[in-house]
């Protein structure tokens, strides 16, 4: 059940963990995380990342997907890596 | 709106994020520890199938986005799949609060066909004997076991739930041991809080600090052995706050984010708060943005002009709004009160009372008043 992976590489999938959810509330005007009895409301970044994260998108199709969308951005391969590795900490996501 | 003068803004109120649906009263099991009234045997009719869905669509477009169905046993209620379809089709993420006891293979895949997304399973001890002395059934615990394995089976995230007290405390490590082998997601190690049926029980259920000191250390070694694992799995324990100085931030607040429908309809800042001497709103009278902005019984404890002292001078009242109002109006006997747990409370020995009885009490688990339908009229008529 454990998957035991810390900092994410290039060729992983990250995908939700099966009870979670990612949704857009009008109501907070913002998208959250459900879980079981949980709730997290994202900021802006997060959201981006995890609108991306379907479980076939490799780590590095969601950072060359942001890089072109926020061209602007600077460090964002370490920011996207970032919060995979604290979504994945978290266990939000789990990687194949 | 006058102009005479001016007043700082009011805090702006958000909506209810958590619905939680107490679908019925009705339960198989009898735990001294229930948190339903002890009248419940003398409340009114169920809310029918459509009224419950009402509620739902209200409450969703205000902004709820967890909705738990309890009960009572929510298994009680046939329309339950129905119910189910209905609230995650509005886009709530639906929790059923169960026993475990009434559910079956069949039912476990018609909710997940209706949209369910987590089921939390309540046990009452590690093994079967303790467990079904308290559970007031004989088969309960098998059930249990067989149902959680069921609920891994088909898919769901799961999390148990162990309400701790004096008699199962003890066992927190095989409770902890049961919990991975059984695959859940997260673990709820919930010491009694004292209200409803736990309240009336108190001197029976209430652990010694020694107890409650050792299970909180067998927890964290778990969770560092988990950790160090990888596992997922999630150790929560609530600790009694009858051995804290300082009272909980309960329900994040008065009607702040918690909004809890009873089965009659009657709507409530928290599941407790029905005992309290204050009149709560109906759904079948009022709409739930009434219920939630208006109402009297809603805004009776929001902000803290109603804090008498020492809560309104003290430094520490927008961490912990003063605690529980239940807990004060059941200790105190007003409702506005300090939160007893709180050492600054001038009833602050009620608790210190409670503990020193704790480290004698002899109390076994068949003295204690099971939570049953004789039990509860006896105490509609007293």
């Amino acid at each position: 059940m454990s998957d035991n992976v810390k900092t994410p590489s290039l060729d992983q999938t990250p995908r939700l963990r099966p009870g979670y959810r990612f949704q857009w509330e009008p109501a907070q005007k913002a998208h959250v995380l459900l879980y079981p009895e949980g709730m997290v409301k994202l900021n802006d970044s997060a959201s981006e990342i995890l609108k991306l994260v379907d479980g076939e998108r490799k780590v590095a199709d969601i950072i060359d997907t942001l890089k072109a969308r926020f061209p602007a951005a600077a460090d964002i391969d370490e920011d996207i890596l970032g919060f995979l590795e604290t979504a994945h900490a978290q266990f939000w996501i789990q990687f194949t | 709106m006058h102009n005479s003068g001016f007043s700082l803004p009011e805090p702006i109120q958000g909506p209810p994020l958590w619905l939680l649906a107490e679908l019925t009263y009705k339960c198989p099991l009898q735990c001294p520890y229930c948190s339903n009234p002890l009248d419940f045997a003398g409340h009114g009719e169920e809310l029918t199938t459509a009224e419950w869905v009402t509620v739902f669509k209200q409450a969703r477009e205000m902004g709820a986005a967890q909705l738990g169905f309890s009960g009572g046993e929510p298994l009680v209620r046939q329309d339950l799949a129905a119910l189910i379809g209905e609230a995650r089709n509005l886009g709530y993420y639906t929790n059923l609060i169960t026993s475990g006891i009434g559910l079956t293979e069949k039912k476990i895949a018609a909710f997940k066909d209706a949209g369910l997304d987590h089921i939390q399973i309540s046990f009452q001890a590690s093994d079967a004997e303790v467990n079904n002395l308290l559970a007031g059934s004989q088969k309960a615990f098998d059930q249990k076991l067989k149902m959680a394995r069921a609920v891994k089976a088909h898919g769901y995230p799961m999390v148990l739930n162990f309400v701790t007290h004096r008699h199962n405390i003890d066992q927190i490590d095989r409770i902890i041991e049961l919990c991975i082998a059984l695959e859940a997601d997260a673990v709820e190690l919930a010491t009694c809080q004292f209200y409803g049926w736990a309240e009336l029980n108190r001197a029976g259920l209430l652990p010694s600090r020694a107890q409650l000191e050792r299970a909180e250390r067998i927890t964290n070694e778990y969770r560092d052995k988990l950790a160090a694992e990888g596992h997922h799995c999630k150790l929560i324990f609530v600790t009694p706050d009858y051995y804290e100085e300082r009272p909980k931030p309960c329900m994040g607040g008065w009607g702040s984010l918690f909004l809890s429908v009873t089965p009659d309809g009657t709507a409530l800042p928290c599941h407790s708060a029905r005992q309290l001497p204050i009149k709560f709103p109906n759904v079948r009278e009022h709409s739930l943005q009434h219920i939630w902005y208006d109402s009297f019984g809603f805004n009776r404890f929001r902000g803290d002009d109603w804090m008498p002292e020492p809560c309104r001078s003290c430094d520490e009242k927008e961490r912990d709004f003063g605690g529980c109002r239940c807990q004060a109006y059941l200790l105190t006997g007003d409702a506005s009160q300090a939160d007893p747990v709180c050492a600054k409370s001038a009833h602050h020995d009620v608790i210190l009372a409670a503990r020193e009885e704790a480290e004698t009490s002899t109390l076994a688990i068949d003295q204690l008043s099971f939570r049953n339908d004789r039990t509860s009229r006896l105490i509609c008529k007293g």
